[in-house]
């Protein structure tokens, strides 16, 4: 028998809100399916298992809040289910969730302590997120709304007629995951924390990305528009193939030494409107091809700015690389999200006046820049790094 | 398809992806990019939603025509023009 955890999806998360079961006892689930949702300071999560089998008994009740490592419910593994056994104790170390992952480098977070018992699923009355989260701003108390929802449950058009309908458009139309407060909260906590902690180091790099975007400008010639491609997955691309190279920039620093990561889960920061920020992971962005990546990017910001990120694209990132895009300015220097080391920094593509050959033209040019952590790696090696996503940027054909 | 289909069409992808920007206060004349706050990841997919709705296929060359709402409505009249001749 296994037990499904509260995961931990942040340094700084202690606890966090079940909100919603997708699954119910006797559901089979498959690694990576997604089984709950789970509310934090970064919005409504969705989270995955990571075990294969069947659903035996949900331990917490919805709108129950659980400190992390507390189990939410317990499956027969797949394994059990073959050998014909049913373990009478829950085993100490079931890898379900993400908290409790497989003891690799690449487990996000350390086992938590011996979880506290967990609280008894109190009978509640079933509330969809987004109707908790206009309860709760507009000070409504759920007990007095009429629920119109299926088996009862609050829907966001009960808590809304309960306040004679007087919403703003704009949080009406807001993607319901999504609370820029909560969001800011955690920016403020993740980025105090890194500045106060990582002694950081800045390099900065100009780089001609004329034949970057000469391919990219061929390649898209001929492709509809959900096939093209933009420079930001190069970018992304050559940070993640790079990465692989320069082991000291990919992983995380935790209790006073650094874990060096086999995988390359490039954290892209998405801006989201309104002013909020996320970094969720592109996993094994080295292993990947590029139009699997551009394609998986799309998706991924698509979800970020429509509030359904999932449990390990937040907790996973090994590395960091941040864009300004087109309208932004030429340079950014990153803030290192902990407990990762490095995060690469891409200003707007200008065109410049260029040496080549002993003469000058107009090239395009970005200006890279690499905010790492002194207590991992020095200037030399950022310097090689940096210099080497600038050569993957030469050849495009290879990325 | 007229012109108003046309700009109906074009408002609701735009609105797809700036929610709480309101369009009829925006100057038809002005950059989108600027007054929607929209990235190159944003107007690709405005590029892929017309492309599914209206049937035109626009090239990343011309992306320059349609930054601005009157811009996008011209170019794609003239496009579904073209291609029904």
């Amino acid at each position: 028998m296994a037990e499904f955890r509260m995961p931990s999806l942040g340094a700084d998360m202690e606890a966090g809100t079940l909100v919603e079961w997708l699954v119910k006892p006797g559901d089979r689930v498959k690694r990576g399916d997604i089984v709950a949702v789970v509310e934090t300071q970064k919005g409504a999560i969705e989270i995955e298992i990571f075990e294969a089998g069947k659903i035996e008994q949900i331990l917490v009740g919805l709108n129950t809040n659980v400190p992390v490592g507390t189990p939410l419910a317990r499956i027969q593994t797949e394994r059990e289910e073959a050998a014909g056994t049913v373990a009478t104790a829950p085993s100490p170390a079931a890898p379900v969730a993400l908290s409790a992952a497989p003891p690799s480098i690449l487990a996000p977070v350390a086992p938590p302590s011996p979880p506290a018992p967990p609280p008894a699923a109190v009978a509640r009355r079933r509330v969809s997120p987004a109707a908790r989260r206009l309860a709760g701003a507009q000070g409504i108390d759920l007990s007095i709304v009429t629920a119109s929802g299926p088996a009862g449950a609050i829907i966001y058009a009960d808590v809304e007629r309960r306040l004679g309908g007087a919403v703003a458009d704009a949080e009406k139309k807001r993607a319901p995951g999504l609370d820029l407060d909560a969001m800011r909260t955690a920016i403020a906590a993740a980025m105090a924390r890194s500045k106060r902690e990582i002694p950081h180091y800045y390099l900065e790099h100009q780089v001609d990305v004329t034949v970057s975007e000469q391919w990219l400008t061929q390649k898209n010639a001929v492709r509809p528009p959900d096939e093209r491609l933009l420079i930001g997955a190069l970018m992304v691309r050559s940070v993640a193939l790079a990465a692989r190279r320069f082991p000291a920039f990919n992983g995380f620093y935790r209790d006073g030494k650094f874990e060096p990561s086999r995988a390359v889960h490039v954290g892209v920061a998405i801006a989201i409107r309104g002013g909020g920020l996320a970094a969720p992971a592109l996993h094994d962005a080295d292993q990947i091809q590029l139009d699997e990546l551009m394609t998986r990017m799309r998706d991924l910001v698509q979800r970020t700015r429509a509030g359904r990120i999932r449990s390990s694209e937040i907790s996973d990132p090994t590395i960091t690389v941040t864009s300004l895009g087109e309208r932004g300015v030429e340079t950014l220097y990153g803030i290192i999200y902990p407990p990762q080391v490095a995060i690469l920094g891409f200003g707007k593509v200008v065109r410049r006046p260029w040496v080549i050959d002993g003469a000058i033209g107009p090239r395009s040019i970005v200006t890279m820049t690499l905010s790492a952590d002194h207590r991992v790696s020095d200037g030399h090696a950022g310097a090689l790094f940096l210099a080497e996503i600038g050569m993957l940027l030469q050849e495009p054909d290879k990325l | 398809m007229n012109d108003l289909d046309i700009r109906k069409a074009v408002k609701e992808e735009l609105n797809n992806i700036a929610p709480e920007i309101d369009l009829a206060a925006i100057d038809p004349a002005g950059d989108l990019r600027e007054a929607l706050d929209i990235d190159s990841m944003d107007f690709l997919n405005f590029i892929s939603a017309i492309h599914h709705r209206l049937g035109v296929d626009i090239p990343e060359l011309d992306y320059p025509k349609l930054v601005t709402l009157d811009g996008a409505v011209a170019y794609i009249a003239a496009r579904l023009g073209s291609i029904r001749k």
